[in-house]
């Protein structure tokens, strides 16, 4: 490795386990995160029409609490109902 | 005397507890507390070599517990300091020797005579762990700045938390600052901010660790280590003292920072 381009391997640390406890916290295995994701945009496409590539859904830690955080971008329904 | 018992625990081995027990159990003795240490190490006894006391062993906790002898006669006395005791662990016996309802009743009986209980807990999460946090009025997790050890380390705390165990403390041990500042060791303020639980210290990677252990006299005897004097502040700040933390490096911002994460909840 490149002395200079190396990344500082703290760095590797702090992010490696910022990944690894949200899952031991959660019990929540990365493939049942992806298939929870799934559920979940089909549950809310039967209400309203999103955008599912515009979607983000993932676990943020705070303090020693984690929550499940998505931003759901919503397509434009007025126009629609003009129409 | 209400003696306060004080569990050291960690998930992964061999990050410091024993060495950690020893010493603060010593800078209490030294000043002028009582104190008991019982080593919760079923099987891998080891506070006793550490605190120079293996040759003084005539009974221990399992005999205590199946009434072989008296609590007192299981207790030895410090060489150096009169009001120190230790309970040592059976050497030949399983963890199963021990429950949890043994050790809270041996504490128990401790509580009128001594200012602190202090336990040794084994590595892991299993019986003897349990056996070690069943008595305890207070947890101090102990860990180093490497993945492996936060990781355990939050793994105990989760437990804890969901024992109700109250907010445990934190000893960050074998901190390496001249890799810290070269980005190749986790900072205090990164494990802090990884664990979300509160410092009560941070003991600095030291040779003068190893010397002690190989005599059986823990460092904080030694006036000029480093890890003795963190682990002097720490006994203190167990006592209910502020004493504020070292400045590991003068050079950098970090100790504004630590002094900052140190006094949150
Ligand atoms: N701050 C330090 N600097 C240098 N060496 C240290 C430090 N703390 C502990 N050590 C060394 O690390 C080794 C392991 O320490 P110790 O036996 O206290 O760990 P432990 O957590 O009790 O282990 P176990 O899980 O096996 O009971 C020992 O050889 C000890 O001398
Ligand atoms: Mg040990």
């Amino acid at each position: 490795m490149n002395f200079f381009t190396r990344k500082r391997s703290a760095e590797n640390a702090k992010e490696r386990l910022q990944l690894v406890l949200v899952h031991d916290r959660t019990d929540l295995t990365p493939a049942q995160l992806e298939s929870l994701k799934d559920d979940l945009l089909i549950a809310i496409s039967k209400y309203i029409e999103i955008d599912p590539e515009a979607v983000q859904i993932g676990l943020e830690r705070d303090g020693r609490s984690q929550r499940l955080v998505a931003d759901i971008p919503l397509r434009n329904v007025s126009r629609r109902h003009a129409g | 005397m209400t003696a306060q018992v004080i569990t050291i625990t960690s998930g992964k081995g061999g990050v410091g507890k024993t060495t950690a027990v020893a010493n603060l159990a010593t800078a209490i003795a030294a000043d002028g507390k009582k104190v008991v240490c019982i080593d919760g190490d079923i099987g891998l006894r080891n506070l006793d070599v550490v605190m120079g006391l293996e040759n003084r062993i005539v009974y221990d906790i399992v005999d205590v517990i199946e009434g072989r002898c008296k609590l007192k006669q299981a207790m030895i006395r410090d060489k150096h300091f009169p009001e120190m005791y230790l309970i040592p662990a059976a050497q030949t016996r399983d963890k199963n020797a021990v429950s949890p309802t043994d050790m809270i009743r041996i504490c128990n009986d401790l509580r009128s005579d001594a200012d602190f209980v202090i336990i040794d807990s084994p590595a892991g999460i299993e019986r003897g762990f349990r056996n070690a946090i069943a008595a305890a009025d207070r947890v101090i997790v102990v860990t180093n700045p490497e993945v492996s050890a936060v990781r355990d380390a939050d793994r105990v705390v989760g437990i804890l938390e969901a024992e109700e165990k109250g907010n445990p403390a934190l000893i960050l041990n074998r901190l390496n600052q001249a890799l810290v500042r070269n980005n190749d060791m986790l900072s205090a303020e990164d494990v802090l901010d990884l664990l979300g639980i509160q410092l009560i210290g941070i003991v600095p990677e030291d040779e003068s660790v190893i010397i002690a252990s190989n005599r059986g006299a823990p460092v904080v005897n030694d006036p000029k280590s480093r890890a003795g004097q963190a682990f002097r502040n720490i006994a203190r700040r167990i006592q209910g003292q502020d004493v504020p933390f070292i400045d590991l490096d003068q050079q950098s911002g970090l100790w504004g920072a630590i002094q900052k994460l140190a006094g949150r909840k």
